[in-house]
């Protein structure tokens, strides 16, 4: 197949394209969710983004919560941006930061207001910013603005077999054209975290991959009060016939095809060493990694399932696909690109990949994925301790 | 190029994937290993279901379970050819 060498995309301020347009209302904190929630109801074509967490975190937590939300903002998926929390000094860091983007931005903070007053004001803002964005059109961009990420969830052995290794077939083919990839998952590496480290490219990255994954495998083994079945692998792995957390991990690999990482980024880290291949430090829950890879800047994402995970994400259109053939049937309204034939030898794997590119390329273009239209936007804070 | 019912990924495996909806008992089943595309028989030695693993060789308490050529875990319970290998018979070697 000739690989389009373009899609359709939002041209952002500062050079980067999205896929989407949105205008978010984000808040800072948890107690802001209410008024961020009344002002995207409010206004038309706004979203807002509520989360759980934002009071009283300190340090490398407190540090990953203003590098999710500042990396949000900044997502070239986002348009412009509401800013609201309930103080007006950590309001006001997420502001500049979003704002060196270019994009326009505007913070609220509650306190001394209220609710009712700053919902007044932001929905003000907000109707400016959604009738603004609103006006802009896609414009033929190369595939080299597209920043994508992978993660598999409800993972079985079909993933390992055929939905993963399409998603590393696809990786093996766009590569060359300059894109941004992203996987990440530190913990479901486990068992193949040697593996993995070979495909650093450089020796600083090997080295950085082991660092992390040990730290990740030093913490899991101080919190575990069991072997981690059912969490690791989950029930539902386990009914598809996954046995362990290597057999997981290797399946898991499928996804990077032959490609080597050229470096490993903190958890909603922005890759800064150019195109090609990243690892992001990140837990392998679904909502949780996809929320720091979008905040990595990432504009779509690829996510094989097995079993069925139904994930989206508020600002990174997530692209489903799958190989079982018991899902693809049963769970068609979540299933964006059905690769089960690879199974009956129907299909093969370089096949799905292009089938997968097809399908990408059409959601970069505007189409709606099935997590979208289903309205799943799950936006998932990583906490790394207990708040102070 | 027919369906198989078994995948085996690498050549090393002792273990195969059932593709098809469920094995049944005494079933006769084709595994292709997609390394080398070569394909194999094995007995299943019970009804298995879509993405569980059947043992391709006699396999004793310690022995290691090989899969994409790599090491899955170890078998805690002897496993027969064409048994049912999965978390009854089989653990982590992390965790």
């Amino acid at each position: 197949m000739e690989i389009p060498k373009s899609f359709l995309g939002y041209k952002r301020e500062n050079g980067r394209a999205g896929t989407r347009n949105h205008v978010i209302i984000l808040p800072v904190d948890d107690i802001s969710n209410a008024c961020a929630e009344a002002v995207s109801n409010n206004i038309k074509g706004t979203i807002a983004l509520p989360h759980s967490y934002g009071r009283l975190q300190f340090g490398a937590d407190l540090e990953l919560h203003f590098r999710t939300m500042i990396g949000t903002g900044k997502n070239p998926n986002v348009a412009a941006v509401i800013v609201i929390g309930i103080e007006p000094k950590w309001t006001k860091r997420i502001v500049d930061e979003i704002a060196k983007t270019g994009k326009p931005v505007e913070g609220f903070h509650i306190e001394r207001t209220g609710d009712i007053g700053t919902i007044m004001k932001a929905s003000k803002k907000a109707q400016e910013f959604s009738q603004w964005a609103s006006e802009k059109q896609r414009e033929e961009c190369p595939l080299s603005d597209l920043w994508i990420s992978v993660k598999c969830g409800e993972s079985d052995t079909t993933s390992g077999l055929a939905s993963n290794p399409t998603v590393g077939n696809l990786m093996e083919k766009l590569e060359p054209f300059g894109v941004h990839l992203c996987f990440g998952e530190t913990s479901e590496l486990t068992g193949a975290e040697t593996v993995c480290a070979a495909r650093g490219a450089t020796p600083e990255a090997k080295k950085k991959f082991m660092k992390t994954w040990n730290a990740y495998n030093d913490f899991i083994l101080k919190e575990a009060t069991n072997d981690l079945s059912e969490s690791q692998p989950t029930a539902g792995n386990i009914a598809g016939g996954l046995t362990t957390i290597e057999e997981k991990a290797f399946g898991n690999f499928q996804k990077i095809g032959n490609l080597k990482f050229i470096d490993v980024l903190e958890p909603a880290e922005e890759p800064k060493k150019g195109k090609g291949l990243y690892f992001m430090d990140t837990s392998s829950a679904a909502a949780e990694c996809v929320t720091l890879q979008a905040a990595g800047g990432f504009n779509i994402h690829l996510f094989p399932t097995g079993q069925g995970n139904i994930i989206g994400n508020p600002i990174e259109p997530v692209v489903k696909l799958t190989a079982n053939p018991l899902t693809a049937k049963l769970m068609k309204e979540h299933v964006d690109c059905d690769v089960s034939k690879i199974l009956s030898r129907e299909m093969n794997l370089s096949q799905a990949g292009d089938e997968l590119i097809k399908v990408m390329l059409k959601v970069a273009n505007g189409r709606l994925t099935c997590a979208e239209a289903l309205g799943h936007r799950e936006f998932v804070m990583t906490k790394l301790y207990r708040s102070a | 190029m027919s369906q198989p019912d078994l995948i085996i990924h690498d050549e090393k495996d002792n273990v195969g994937v059932v593709v098809i909806e469920t094995t049944k008992k005494g079933q006769e089943c084709s595994a292709w290993i997609m390394e080398n595309d070569k394909t194999i028989k094995v007995h299943s030695t019970n009804e298995v279901p879509l993405g569980h693993k059947i043992a391709l060789k006699d396999l004793k308490e310690g022995d290691t379970i090989l899969k994409y050529g790599h090491d899955i875990g170890k078998v805690v319970k002897s496993i027969k050819k064409g048994d049912h290998v999965h978390v009854h018979n089989v653990k982590t070697k992390k965790w």
